[in-house]
């Protein structure tokens, strides 16, 4: 008699211990439809560990008082724990200086504000600004905004059928009338991790600034700016385990020095009269009103949250993840994956024969599996790709093995319905 | 509980695998497109009137099984039938779509349309049933803006 042994997993078995972490997550003990959560839509929004939810509750219930502003002990606190949240995010992104971090809503308004300040100054009719093929709308419909208001011009990088940047187009189109490169660290709907580094040093060959959109970035890997020699660079803190409308715009000092103001309002000022104003410096000049304090600070405690982990460990653990949810969703039949650079953060687009993806789903949500079906504000990477729609599974550190396989089970059960 | 085979019944996943009426048509005297834009559903519907009567109707278009079953059904159910019977049936899907799940509808008038009963149960995929017979009203009221439905 011949015993079968079964070989061991190709991929080592990773030494983080995503199942103590989960701990730290309160939203990720609940059941759905009477099923245990899994929560495989990360790149959407992130859920937050308990220290985010105290911190912000602390917020409230002790140091609660408009910044920058009072005269008072208890605004002097608000604004120790604002700007002390100010010098966290330069410690993440390792900026040089806490001048160079500005409070946004997120993302999306980063990219607008140095679409809106950068555009009036510096684009001129003819002019041209160069993105990429798989941006997400947020760094698309800004561009357009302004090039439409300067008569300037949209460029973009196309990408090839693994979607994977095609860097000797983007050479090319780096051109002599090229004002502004704006690019995606990583891809929200096909995972690809864009060589930023390359980016930067052909563009500052030519006096451009690049602009980088960190949102899908920042959850699974400490930045560095200085490291990647951007110019701009953008996150959201709802995607990086902290509080909803809260980002950040890292700008370097030289390049946020030369910006004129976003919005008008109180704080952004040094003096005000009718006939003339005279602007703060930044941050301050982009931070019109009042701000998400509580958001602010409830992402000071998310980036201590991270920056307490063992990053190498989450590194492996999710490379892991990926690896296995790839072939074990390739495994089923009639299952393709859309996205499948050589490079590629946690994130897995596929779609399944003959079934929209909204049917998937719906169908996997019966099991307890929460992922994204739709265009993931990228209608062009779904056209380049001839998809209406795809869904996608994106994981965090906190998500496990056993997460793949709930997700796995829970797509074969598409064909069964469709049978 | 919701359940899935409620939402998915034999009749949508064979109306989706097989749509009835899926064609342009040679001579439309109306038609109109609708479009959810976050989900991805689209449709473009021709109607053929013969005087006050639906003599031919035809759907194409894109998007998840529960538009293009309900697509697909609505196109059998109005066939031959006058633009007032088919308001009147657009009304009673509309009602049947929007009552609150475990309610009982009247399905009578509805026929095989009545497997469309089960998306109730899952608001958010209500619009993905809906769209299509919102369509057809403003394909028969001749509303020249596309219809959607989120």
């Amino acid at each position: 008699m011949t015993t079968v042994r079964h070989a061991p997993p190709a991929v080592p078995r990773p030494a983080f211990d995503a199942e103590r972490v989960r701990r730290d997550f309160p939203l990720l003990q609940n059941t759905v439809r009477g099923k245990p959560l899994v929560y495989l839509d990360n790149a959407a929004t992130s859920q937050k560990p308990r220290a985010v939810i105290a911190r912000t509750e602390q917020y409230y219930a002790t140091e609660n008082a408009n910044v920058h502003r009072g005269v008072y002990e208890l605004s002097e606190r608000a604004t120790a724990a604002y700007e002390e949240a100010r010098e966290k995010a330069r410690g993440f992104l390792n900026a040089a200086s806490a001048r160079e971090i500005v409070f946004v809503r997120g993302t999306t308004e980063a990219i607008n504000l140095v679409a809106s300040s950068f555009g009036r100054r510096e684009l001129q009719p003819g002019d041209e600004v160069l993105i990429t093929a798989m941006e997400h709308h947020s760094n698309i419909v800004p561009w357009q905004l302004i090039c439409g208001e300067r008569g300037a011009m949209l460029r973009v990088v196309p990408m090839n059928k693994r979607g994977e940047l095609l860097m000797d187009e983007f050479a090319r189109l780096l051109g002599p009338k090229t004002k502004l490169v704006a690019v995606a660290h990583v891809s929200n709907s096909l995972g690809t991790i864009n060589p930023i580094a390359e980016i930067v040093q052909q563009a500052h060959a030519r006096d451009v600034p690049v602009l980088v959109d960190g949102a899908q970035a920042a959850p699974h890997q400490p930045i560095d700016v200085r490291g990647l020699g951007v110019d701009f660079y953008t996150v959201s803190g709802h995607k990086m385990f902290g509080p909803t409308g809260i980002g950040l715009l890292y700008g370097t000092a030289e390049r946020l020095e030369a910006l004129p103001p976003y919005q008008g309002g109180g704080d952004m000022i040094k003096t005000v009269t009718f006939a003339k104003t005279t602007y703060a410096d930044p941050p301050a000049r982009f931070e019109a009103g009042t701000p998400n304090i509580a958001g602010a600070v409830g992402l000071g405690a998310a980036i201590d949250y991270l920056q307490a982990l063992d990053w190498e460990a989450i590194r492996t653990h999710e490379a892991d993840l990926l690896a296995y949810a790839t072939d074990r969703l390739s495994s089923v039949s009639g299952v393709e994956l859309v996205g499948t650079a050589a490079h590629k953060a946690s994130v897995v687009s596929f779609t399944v024969q003959g079934v929209h993806a909204h049917d998937v789903g719906t169908i996997v949500d019966q099991e307890g599996v929460a992922i994204r079906t739709g265009h993931h504000c990228t209608q062009p990477v779904m056209d380049f790709f001839g998809v209406p729609a795809t869904a996608r599974a994106s994981f965090a550190f906190y998500n496990t093995r056993a997460d793949v396989d709930a997700l796995v089970s829970a797509v074969r059960k598409v064909a069964q319905v469709f049978a | 509980m919701a359940d899935l085979t409620d939402l998915y019944q034999q009749i949508i996943v064979e109306h989706n695998r097989a749509p009835r009426n899926f064609k342009k048509l040679a001579h439309p005297t109306r038609d109109a497109e609708g479009a959810n834009p976050l989900c991805g559903d689209e449709i473009k519907l021709e109607v053929e009137l013969e005087g006050d009567r639906i003599k031919d109707i035809g759907f194409q278009g894109s998007g998840c099984a529960i538009s293009q079953a309900s697509a697909s059904l609505l196109t059998g159910a109005v066939q031959g039938k006058t633009k007032d019977e088919a308001q009147s049936l657009f009304r009673a899907v509309h009602a049947m779509l929007t009552s609150p799940p475990g309610v009982p509808v009247d399905t009578t008038q509805l026929g095989k349309l009545a497997a469309l009963s089960g998306v109730r149960q899952f608001p958010v995929r209500v619009k993905c049933a809906s769209l299509p017979w919102h369509t057809l009203r403003a394909a028969l009221e001749s509303t020249a803006e596309p219809v959607t439905t989120e």
